[in-house]
């Protein structure tokens, strides 16, 4: 008996993949929720009551994922060519105060449509800049991109914390250090009335599937796709390494960027250091749940929030800390990478 | 004199593929035995067997009449066997004495012996005749001196029983005949040799005794004095398949042209002032032993290096440099030396890697976005064109053999009717029958005009393709040669770097 | 101006470089380890707060506190096995289970944590390790209270250097982890085993790591908090690029780096009006020049990130 790769793996097995990572996951986690004194049945109902018990749970989990969808979309463009982009966490806060800045007073008296557009252009650019830093780094002096993204995050953040303590703090927040807010003119609809759902979602879903489109069926997808399978190959049949490299940079940083923008006009208002639970960092988990397939990172990102917010239920529920929740999907990260790797095998007797 | 090493029908199988068939095989003291066999023909699996780095599915190995157990290369070195691998096992950022002493102490031991190390080593190049400077780090070595080390380093661990795997495949000849010197005086000290190659004259002057397998299995065995090279060469490829000959024809203008060109690569000169013209219709075979500067030639002529100093020029344009897309604008066809490292993107389909290099024209892509209909349509025509065998457009490339995607790699080049081919080592690794393939089809671009070079360690298949010849030695290319007069003595002294004294170009 | 320049020559700023650095010592060590072995661990910041998290609350639930490191050090082992198994055996991409592993660490360490300390208004705290006070030695002038009135995990990073260099440089062990990082293919062909010298690099040197975290909870500070390793570990990442993969050099960095930011802490209250987070950022932009600095003449072990699968060349 031995393992031997497959040459192709079937579309059920790839489809059922994340769910048996998940289910796994959930398994280990189990006993952790054991270790609490909880019963881990109860608590796993809990959580879904939490996020898909009632109306209002399922528009928050929709209002939690939309962001989530972003990031794991920046993510997934940006492993599948091999850039390790883990900044996603920095480029949704550069994104989220730029447009706070410039959504504040910079544009008023625009009609809200455009001023609305003007902000995700600006929220991108910013996003998308900030990761060419390291894109460039790296193509110029081989510094490794996880690194420097990495140390990014924690810049940005005090950057963040700088410009909301200082000139853009807003006067009205009784000394909470928080940002001015963007101007109500530009604050995305509502999707469903009195709930915090915003036409986010639609515009996250629109987004995945252009990113499907670009991915799957033109030129740069492929190229960036054959750089990431096979770099020396990509460059002798002709694929510019840097154009590609920065392509994907900034089109990776864009979409965390615009995580930003959208929670920012669609929830918040104005920015804190504490706005994001780690959307950049769970962008990951999302992309990787997915097999980094923009459709499958929708679907994920669904999950993921549906972890976050139930737990949270969950919590006041049983006493079983939140945190379960950061396990389940690490662990769901983590189980999926090795049953990625299984499905491509199969055993032979 | 006695049997040290007996190998007992071994089989051993890779999934579908059977590698060894009931192989027997037996070693006396003091001999030089060798194993020939073509490509794929499962000699470097046996001696993998034979070492423990794989385990047999079946059989034995015993050494000193006790058995091995398998899959165990510690057992191995400890009763006695030292193998010397084709792609040398060294690490390059360290010293000789370090990657020499590796492994031959008890791991948990509080202070490596160095000084030791360092006299024992000395004395063994002494006893052998293979100098070498144990503190020198091997990234600094020559590959003759690299494989100095990997001998030193079996016989630091008492092995009584060599393994060589391909030993000359990276030598020049004068190098191959001092190695064959050192190989017989260390069977006079007691050693007893297996090395593996699939060149008729070493294994004829070389060995005392032949044994060869095809196929997995052994077909004879042979001493020299009673066979032939034409028996062996039967012997080794079974019924043979006649390679396409070049026929004369008038050759066109210079197309190619490059002026003392230097190329570093890694910061390191690599090709050092090379000048070569090749006209439309005409083969330029560059011939060589490997690791001298072929790969940097090959970057070189396929725009991933850029030339440091000199021209390189298409029809009178400057092009050196310009980057692979400009290549293949300019129309060079370029087949690379590993087709698995840069010929093709594994895990893509066949009809993706079909195109990759024309992705960007508008045959293939508008707007953007990839004409993935057209793209297919093309792959399914390259597939039956060229006979790539068991392949569909849908399926992943790296499902294919290795002459299938080298197949599909000239078939991508010639489709796309190109003023200029650079093959480099188009049939390493091939059988006869690709082989025979590869060959016609770049005789017949040939007459349609193109401009090839070919960079290639196979002499015959070099000399049988090319109009001229040009022989590189350390980054460096000799002058021109007719193929009809590159007699094999003038061609060893050619790729021995002796040219001054042939003083002649064609 | 001036009084910034005479920050430079006072004991205790020196004496907070040395105690700044060692939770960089201890991380640097472990990642250097795991590198020189042929493995990336980005598992590191997890690794520190899960060993900043169980030194702290063995501590808080009655063992003393040596035990305490130790048993920061298990469970630095354990992760690093986990992580190691995930990526010698199964040869999965070392950036993304380290990423995993980092996640999963920190998520488990504040999981545990509040499964025994439920939240409260301020952290409780534990009886940390004090300064050594080492008699005569510390009376001495300036180098005294620099050099010897330290805590006892500081002088066991220095220790740990000493030791790590020499096992590396001088031993057959050393010989072999080297080689595993170089070429794992001339190992197996010695008959040594690279996967099982692999997964116990990473074992040993996450310990370390884990010990750098612990020295966070029961020296420097005295409680446990989220986020508190504040990505010193991408600064371990970023400090081996900048040795050279070597231990003598990863302790100056550690210094060098420890140096900065004990200098900016200091600097915040003589020199006003300048924001505290323009300070804070120094040692990650720090990071970020060391690495771009070295990026090109760095020594990189040639076989890092590559999977080793047997039998295949």
């Amino acid at each position: 008996m031995r393992l031997e790769r497959r040459a192709s793996v079937p579309w059920t097995l790839a489809v059922s993949t994340p769910f048996v990572a998940i289910a796994v996951a959930l398994a280990l986690s189990a006993m952790l929720i054991l270790a609490a004194g909880v019963n881990p049945l109860l608590a796993y109902v809990e959580i879904l009551r939490g996020s898909l018990g009632s109306r209002l749970a399922v528009t928050e989990t929709l209002t939690r994922a939309v962001p989530l969808v972003l990031t794991g979309l920046a993510v997934a463009v940006a492993f599948r060519a091999r850039f390790w982009n883990i900044g996603g966490e920095g480029q949704f806060y550069l994104g989220a105060l730029s447009v706070a800045w410039v959504g504040h007073n910079l544009i008023s008296g625009l009609p809200p449509a455009i001023g609305i557009a003007v902000l995700i252009v600006v929220g991108m650019v910013a996003g998308a800049l900030l990761l060419s830093g390291p894109a460039y780094l790296r193509l110029r002096f081989g510094v490794d991109e996880v690194v420097t993204t990495l140390l990014m995050n924690f810049i940005v953040i005090l950057f963040v914390g700088l410009m909301i303590e200082g000139p853009l703090r807003d006067p009205l927040a009784f000394g909470w250090p928080q940002s001015v807010p963007v101007d109500k003119a530009y604050r995305l609809p509502d999707l469903i009335p009195n709930t915090r759902l915003h036409i986010g979602l639609l515009i996250a879903l629109t987004i995945a599937g252009i990113i499907w489109l670009l991915l799957a069926r033109t030129v740069f997808g492929m190229e960036a796709r054959a750089l990431g399978l096979n770099a020396r190959a990509a460059e002798f049949a002709g694929v510019s390494l840097p154009r590609t490299i920065i392509g994907v940079a900034l089109l990776s940083g864009g979409l965390a960027g615009l995580a930003g923008v959208i929670e920012v006009t669609g929830v918040t208002g104005g920015v804190t250091t504490t706005m994001s639970p780690g959307f950049g960092y769970a962008g990951i988990v999302v992309a990787m749940l997915a097999a980094l397939h923009p459709a499958g990172v929708v679907a994920a990102a669904v999950f993921v929030a549906t972890i976050f917010v139930g737990a949270d239920a969950m919590s006041r529920a049983t006493g079983v800390p939140s945190f379960i929740a950061d396990v389940i999907v690490a662990l769901a990260l983590l189980t999926m990478l090795v049953a990625l790797l299984f499905s491509s095998y199969r055993i032979r007797r | 004199m006695s049997t040290v090493l007996r190998l007992d029908r071994i089989t051993k199988r890779f999934g579908g593929v059977t590698a060894n068939d009931d192989v027997t095989l037996k070693l006396k003291e003091g001999e030089i035995l060798a194993l020939l066999g073509e490509n794929g023909a499962g000699k470097t699996t046996l001696m993998n067997i034979l070492f423990g780095h794989y385990a047999a599915d079946e059989g034995t190995v015993k050494v000193f009449g006790k058995t091995l157990p398998p899959g165990r290369p510690r057992a191995a070195i400890k009763a006695g066997v030292g193998m010397v691998h084709q792609h040398f096992t060294l690490a390059g950022n360290l010293s000789v004495l370090d990657n020499v002493m590796l492994g031959s102490e008890p791991l948990l031991r509080a202070k490596s012996r160095c000084e030791e190390g360092r006299a024992r080593l000395l004395a063994l190049s002494e006893q052998f005749g293979l100098t070498v400077d144990p503190d020198a780090r091997v990234l600094g070595l020559s590959i003759g001196e690299r494989q100095r080390v990997e001998i030193l380093k079996a016989l630091y661990r008492d092995a009584r029983i060599l393994i060589l795997d391909e030993p000359t495949a990276v030598l020049a000849r004068p190098e191959a005949h001092r190695l064959f010197d050192t190989l017989r005086s260390m069977t006079r000290q007691g050693l007893s040799i297996i090395f593996i190659s699939h060149k008729l004259n070493e294994v004829m002057a070389a060995s005392d005794r032949i044994t060869i397998l095809r196929e997995g299995r052994i077909m004879a065995e042979r001493t020299p004095t009673e066979t032939s090279s034409d028996e062996l060469a039967e012997l080794m490829v079974g019924c043979r398949v006649t390679r396409p000959k070049r026929e004369a024809h008038a050759i066109g203008p210079p197309r190619l042209v490059a002026e003392d060109v230097t190329v570093h690569l890694d910061g390191k000169p690599m090709l050092k002032g090379v000048s070569f013209t090749v006209h439309a219709g005409e083969i330029l075979g560059i011939v060589g032993v490997s690791g001298n500067g072929q790969v940097a030639l090959g970057a070189l002529l396929s725009g991933v290096a850029a030339p440091e100093t000199g021209r390189l020029t298409l029809e009178g344009r400057e092009i050196g440099g310009q980057g692979p897309r400009a290549f293949i604008a300019e129309g060079v066809g370029r087949i690379p030396e590993d087709r698995h490292a840069e010929g093709v993107v594994g895990e893509l389909s066949v009809w993706e890697n079909g195109v990759l290099e024309h992705l960007a024209t508008p045959e293939f892509s508008t707007h953007g976005f990839v004409r993935r209909g057209v793209a297919r349509c093309h792959a399914a025509d390259l597939i039956k064109r060229f006979d790539v065998r068991g392949a569909t457009p849908e399926m992943r490339i790296r499902l294919l053999s290795g002459g299938n995607i080298q197949k599909l790699i000239l078939g991508r080049v010639l489709a796309a009717a190109p003023k200029v081919i650079i093959a480099n080592q188009p049939t390493r690794g091939l059988d006869e029958g690709a082989i025979a393939a590869v060959h016609g089809e770049l005789l017949s671009a040939r007459e349609a005009g193109a401009a090839t070079i070919l960079i290639s360690e196979d002499l015959e298949e070099a000399v049988g393709l090319s109009d001229r010849l040009q022989a590189i030695v350390g980054g460096r290319l000799s002058q021109p040669v007719a193929a009809e007069r590159a007699d094999s003595r003038r061609l060893g002294l050619m790729m021995a770097g002796v040219w001054e004294e042939l003083g002649d170009a064609a | 101006m001036i009084e910034s320049l005479d920050l430079l020559f006072s004991a205790s700023l020196w004496a907070a470089v040395l105690r700044i650095a060692t939770p960089l010592i201890f991380g640097v060590l472990g990642a250097l380890l795991c590198e020189r072995s042929g493995v990336l661990n980005l598992g590191i910041e997890g690794v520190m707060t899960m060993g900043a998290m169980s030194g702290w609350l063995s501590v808080f639930l009655g063992s003393d506190l040596w035990t305490g490191l130790l048993i920061a050090a298990a469970a630095g082992a354990l992760i690093g096995l986990l992580h190691a198994l995930l990526t010698v055996p199964l040869g999965l991409s070392q950036h993304v289970s380290g990423l995993g592993i980092t996640l999963f660490a920190s998520a488990l360490a504040y999981y545990l944590y509040r499964l025994i300390v439920t939240v409260g208004e301020s952290p409780p705290t534990i009886d940390p390790f004090r300064p050594l006070d080492i008699p005569i030695l510390s009376d001495l002038p300036f180098l005294g209270p620099v050099l010897f009135v330290q805590t006892a995990p500081t002088y066991l990073a220095l220790i740990a250097v000493a030791v790590i260099a020499y096992v590396l440089a001088r031993t057959p062990l050393g010989l072999a982890i080297r080689m595993t990082g170089e070429n794992p293919h001339t190992v197996e062909s010695q008959g040594l085993d690279p996967a099982l010298i692999r997964i116990g690099c990473v074992m040993a040197g996450s310990a370390l790591m884990a010990l750098g975290g612990a020295f966070l909870t029961t020296a420097a500070f005295n409680s446990f908090f989220p986020e508190m390793v504040q990505g010193r570990g991408w600064i371990c990442i970023a400090l081996v690029v900048f040795s050279s993969w070597r231990p003598g050099k990863a302790l100056l960095g550690a210094l060098l780096f420890a140096f900065f930011d004990a200098y900016q802490l200091r600097l915040q209250t003589v020199v006003e009006g300048v924001p505290y987070q323009l300070f804070l950022m120094a040692p990650y932009i720090l990071s970020i020049v060391a690495l771009i600095l070295v990026a090109r003449r760095a020594q990189v072990p040639a076989a890092l990130m590559t999977p080793y699968r047997r039998g295949e060349r």
